[in-house]
């Protein structure tokens, strides 16, 4: 049986390394096919980037020992209210991580401003957060890389880069107008790519009064001891008769946050790419058709030999898809210098409110572009590989 | 020789035809002949004659539209593509008119083709390779690739090829239609050491009377037919 494989296989590679070593012999063709199925991965891998991107930069914001508070029933921070009082509560439930400079818990409310959108000058929704001293502890990845800190109290905000670098007038020093309201920006902030670069934050106090909010909050987001605390902390708040909370680790609320953007711009890549597939496989299909007509004399020889019409069949789909596969890898490397790193921002359906973020044309996602490559491969060398295998060998010896 | 021992191949009542739209195109009509082991047949012919055709229905390559046809005692034309297939591996060695040597592969490679086929270790068929290019004299030739062989050196190669398995038959179509006088003698000579030497039974086409003077018998075919004299 063993020695059957082998000698299967035997066949294949010899039939295989023709097809293979005669592909300069058409290489125009191989060119077209090969380039055409790169453009599908490029487009393909260059719209998966969008929504990977954009979930990348909400999942660098979360941390699994990181968790979220906002009323019970609500989805997204836009649509929570935690009082003063809710927010003392909960600063006190047990798994939080303390230091000799407190608990590390800061409540936070949320508002939308307008603001011009680069390079349009289009308004654009961008959220203004009011944080307390402690969310430069919670979140330990927010990097100060121009001015300072706001003081508490005063109406300073701090932006993050990407909000800087996509809305018009956070310069700097400059002053920021809203409403009744007049803010200096007295710094810039990164947070290594994340969500928050996007926002503008603010002392919670001075946004609750110049919103007219009252002592009250929309989220409280707490540093856990150790990922583990998790439960004992959600625990203890939803046994809490005195608080109605969901409780909500930070990388669960981002990844939800992501679905709709994700699931809608994946969705889109995949029809494009699907439809672009199509045209991609008659590509395919008419060069392997072209190399089986330009070979059939030498399949035919091999037929006459002893040679089985799979492994001949097997050979014409392995060139096929190998030619898919330089294809789709230049597609691959094409989308990631053309989109990777591209910056970019769009509206958060959950937060109605802009997010930055950087296309992201990840390992994973190239592994997934050769895939398909190598499946349009496959599909467009199928037909031409039962020619070959079901091709008359004595028609075929003759052929010149 | 004598017997049914020696009846190698045995076609009784073959008609071959062709449908070209609603017309049926007759190749070969009725054929009836023998072929005894370690005879040396020459098939002659003109052009459209039948003689390849005929040629590729005794190697298995094509089937009949009527009658049987025996090979070493099996009726081949009964065979599905997958058993005739290995049933051409086992049996038959086939020499083309233009060679059909493979030309990414060297000599060597190219007469170990059939081989692979086969159960042989990688050892036994080296082997069997150099063994089959020395028959051939062309054993210093093993590391060249097609394009570097003469027109006569690379039907030596095909030949080799054709005997590495030690086939029931061999099968030449027009061994020597693409060969000058010289290189065409050389391979006529080397065909028919190997019949008388080697008592390989070998069924030759030509159209060439020179060629087919080599031959132990000569078998002719005129319009699908077999003829005792050609006709003027």
């Amino acid at each position: 049986m063993l020695r059957l494989i082998i000698n299967w296989f035997s066949q294949l590679a010899i039939a295989a390394r023709f097809g293979l070593s005669t592909i300069p012999e058409r290489k125009g063709a191989s060119a077209a096919a090969a380039f055409g199925i790169g453009g599908v991965v490029a487009v393909f891998l260059g719209t998966l980037s969008i929504g990977q991107g954009f979930r990348q930069a909400l999942a660098i914001a979360g941390s699994p020992e990181t968790a979220i508070v906002l009323r019970g029933g609500a989805d997204t921070e836009m649509v929570s209210f935690l009082s003063g009082e809710h927010a003392r509560l909960i600063a006190d439930a047990p798994g939080i991580r303390r230091t000799d400079e407190g608990a590390l818990v800061s409540s936070e409310l949320f508002v939308i401003i307008s603001l011009p959108k680069r390079p349009k000058w289009t308004d654009a929704n961008v959220p203004l957060r009011g944080v307390q001293q402690a969310a430069f502890r919670v979140r330990d990845n927010i990097k100060i890389v121009a001015g300072r800190r706001f003081e508490p109290g005063r109406n300073e905000v701090i932006a993050g880069v990407g909000a800087a670098r996509e809305f018009a007038g956070l310069e700097l020093d400059s002053e920021l107008r809203v409403g009744r309201n007049t803010w200096k920006v007295v710094g810039l902030f990164s947070a290594d790519g994340g969500l928050p670069e996007s926002e503008i934050w603010t002392d919670a106090v001075v946004l609750q009064e110049a919103y007219q909010r009252g002592n009250s909050y929309q989220s409280v987001i707490a540093r856990l001891e150790s990922p583990d605390a998790f439960d004992e902390f959600a625990a203890a708040l939803t046994a809490d008769p005195r608080l109605n909370v969901k409780v909500l680790r930070q990388t669960d609320f981002y990844f939800e946050q992501s679905r709709v953007v994700y699931n809608l711009v994946t969705g889109l890549g995949s029809i494009i790419a699907g439809l672009m597939g199509v045209g991609a496989v008659f590509g395919a299909l008419n060069t392997m058709y072209s190399s089986v007509s330009a070979r059939t004399r030498e399949i035919a020889t091999l037929r006459a030999l002893g040679f089985r019409g799979g492994p001949v069949a097997a050979s014409v789909m392995l060139e096929s898809m190998f030619l898919a596969f330089l294809g789709g890898g230049m597609g691959g490397l094409l989308a990631y210098f053309a989109f990777d790193g591209f910056r970019a921002a769009t509206m958060n359906w959950q937060s109605f409110s802009q997010v930055t973020f950087s296309f992201a044309v990840t390992p994973a996602l190239m592994l997934k572009g050769l895939i398909y490559s190598i499946g349009i491969g496959f599909i467009g060398g199928l037909l031409p590989a039962i020619r070959a295998a079901r091709m008359p060998v004595a028609a075929g010896l003759r052929e010149p | 020789m004598s017997g049914t021992d020696d009846l190698l191949v045995n076609i009784e009542g073959v008609t071959k035809y062709y449908r070209r739209g609603a017309e049926l195109v007759h190749v070969l009509e009725d054929i009836w002949f023998q072929v005894r082991r370690g005879e040396f047949l020459a098939l002659m012919g003109p052009s459209g004659s039948g003689k390849s055709t005929l040629l590729n229905l005794i190697g298995g390559l094509d089937r009949p539209s009527r009658g049987s046809i025996m090979v070493d005692g099996l009726r081949i034309d009964r065979l599905n593509e997958r058993e005739l297939a290995a049933w051409r591996a086992r049996h038959v060695g086939f020499v083309f008119q233009l060679y059909n040597l493979m030309p990414v592969l060297t000599a060597e490679r190219n007469v170990e083709l059939p081989l692979l086929l086969t159960p042989l270790t990688r050892a036994q068929r080296k082997r069997h390779v150099a063994a089959a290019l020395a028959a051939v004299g062309l054993l210093h030739r093993k590391k060249h690739f097609p394009r570097q062989l003469s027109g006569g050196e690379q039907q030596r190669v095909g030949i080799a090829r054709a005997i590495v398995t030690d086939p029931t038959l061999l099968l030449c179509d027009e061994p020597t239609g693409d060969l000058d006088r010289r290189s065409g003698d050389e391979i006529l000579d080397l065909l028919q050491l190997l019949n008388r030497e080697h008592g390989k039974t070998i069924i030759m086409v030509t159209h060439d009377p020179h060629a087919s003077a080599r031959a132990t018998r000569v078998v002719y075919l005129y319009k699908g037919q077999i003829v005792t004299e050609m006709p003027k």
